[in-house]
């Protein structure tokens, strides 16, 4: 596991208060993670302060990227892919 | 006109400074446990006053998963500890009970102001877009009585009561008043503080309301005494189970005692000081046993508001004077607040609970740290030491910023 896809794991384990091992990459934020709206607008903030984009600046979500990452999996390649990171 | 219930406390729970249970804190009173000690919240060095009640042993964990701690403000952490505590000890069986003739009516003065102040500092420091989408719920006054419906389940009357320092006691109030008309079988009511932050501290600091005996915070609380100088800030709260006596016997609870009255009113006179010839304070008082038609020679057990303040503990024994007359001297008036420092909005519960524990066991909690009366405090005040009176009714004050005056009066229960 990569080091970003261990710190997203370790930030959804926190801010959601699940288990790491419901923490995989086909689990969805809404369904499998109980997580409701507001913990999804929490969780895209605490992604957005860890984390910092490929210029070094702190990380965007906008609203609209945040609607489109529904699983853990799509959370990491989105965090990687604004890092600059291929996956 | 529906019927009227007789109104009885069936379980209470309590988080102060000096006990984070009804036992210990019971207890803490009686022996005159002094809960103040050094702020350490934040750093205080630049503050003319240092010093406060934190709890020392409250833990989390112990009613929260980590989600609910990070989504809750110190403020409801405190207040549904409580609460879980008077609920289990009422021992309701919540999944027995008709949750619509279930409710919450809390009071709390400043509520998340601890949110408050991190999340304008995230504001501040790093824009709108990292704000919390939980500042608001976490901040709002009325979400210690909201969560404590989802937590238990109870789907009755539900909201919260502002009037600062006397929030808590107009929760009491509503709550009694709701059960006696049939509105509900059973409340939670109560209150919560957690004031000790640094804008909230800064600005009691700031209108010269707080103690600055920086060097001894054991003895800074002293109601009533002449070498007092302001109150000292707590944290807590205290929670109540009211419930109609019928209710309550058909499931046989036990039965600490019984509210039979209220009386509120406002001074009219100025944003922070109180009047002081204790002219609300004493209305407050008179309609509340006018309410209950008990006499007030009837009366052996004042809880006072009693903060430490020059005025207010002056103005209230004034008041005291004005309703009792020549037997205001008979009366074993005491101020709990001289150990468990001042909760704001959650002192008028927590003092119900001393009033509630002083009427099942007879004994009158002490005045701590009354050295030497003022002279204009010459009533007797329980100092030092406990006194077993055995009170048949008892009152308790309290009055709040704004001018908010409230007596509720309290009666030992018999069948």
């Amino acid at each position: 596991m990569s080091e970003t896809e261990q710190k997203v794991k370790d930030i959804i384990v926190e801010q959601l208060g699940v288990n790491p091992a419901e923490v995989t990459d086909a689990a969805t934020f809404d369904g499998d993670l109980g997580a409701d709206s507001l913990d999804i607008m929490e969780l895209v903030l605490a992604f957005e302060e860890a984390f910092k984009d490929e210029s070094g600046k702190s990380l965007e979500i906008p609203d609209d990227d945040a609607a489109k990452i529904k699983t853990v999996g799509d959370a990491v390649n989105y965090i990687k892919e604004k890092q600059g990171v291929t996956t | 006109m529906s019927k009227q219930c007789r109104v009885v406390v069936t379980g209470m729970g309590v988080i102060t400074s000096i006990g984070s249970d009804l036992a210990s804190f019971w207890e803490g009173l009686l022996e005159g446990r002094r809960g103040a000690g050094p702020v350490t919240r934040f750093d205080a060095s630049a503050y003319s006053s240092r010093i406060a009640c934190e709890i020392k042993d409250f833990d989390g964990a112990a009613y929260f998963d980590r989600k609910e701690m990070r989504r809750m403000d110190p403020s409801c952490h405190y207040g549904l500890a409580a609460a879980q505590l008077a609920v289990d000890d009422s021992g309701l069986a919540l999944e027995a009970i008709d949750q619509y003739r279930c409710g919450v009516i809390l009071g709390s003065g400043i509520g998340g102001i601890h949110t408050f102040e991190t999340q304008h500092r995230a504001l501040l420091e790093s824009g709108p877009r990292r704000v919390s989408p939980f500042f608001i719920p976490m901040m709002i006054i009325d979400m210690s009585a909201g969560l404590s419906a989802m937590r238990f389940g109870f789907k009755g009357p539900n909201y919260a009561t502002v009037s600062a320092c006397a929030s808590s006691a107009h929760a009491l109030a509503d709550a009694f008043r709701t059960v006696e008309r049939g509105d509900a079988d059973v409340m939670l009511s109560g209150g919560t503080e957690a004031p000790i932050t640094e804008a909230a501290y800064a600005g009691f600091c700031a209108n010269q309301a707080l103690s600055s005996r920086n060097d001894d915070p054991a003895s800074a609380s002293r109601p009533f005494d002449k070498d007092r100088d302001g109150f000292v800030m707590a944290e807590g709260a205290g929670m109540l189970i009211l419930e109609s006596l019928g209710h309550a016997t058909a499931r046989n609870a036990h039965i600490y005692g019984e509210i039979i009255g209220a009386g509120m009113t406002a001074d009219a006179y100025h944003m922070t000081a109180p009047e002081p010839d204790g002219q609300g304070a004493t209305h407050a008082m008179r309609i509340a046993l006018s309410s209950t038609g008990i006499e007030p020679q009837d009366v052996s057990h004042i809880n006072s508001h009693g903060t430490s303040t020059g005025l207010g503990d002056i103005a209230e024994t004034k008041a005291i004077k004005n309703v009792f007359d020549g037997y205001a001297k008979n009366i074993a008036i005491n101020s709990t607040k001289s150990m468990t420092g001042h909760l704001l909005g959650a002192a008028g519960a927590v003092e119900m609970v001393a009033v509630m524990k002083a009427l099942e066991t007879g004994w009158i909690p002490p005045t701590v740290n009354l050295d030497q009366p003022d002279p204009e405090c010459d009533l007797e005040y329980t100092a030092h030491t406990k006194r077993k009176v055995d009170p048949e009714v008892a009152l308790s004050n309290s009055f709040g910023f704004g001018g908010h005056n409230i007596t509720l009066v309290a009666r030992r229960f018999h069948n």
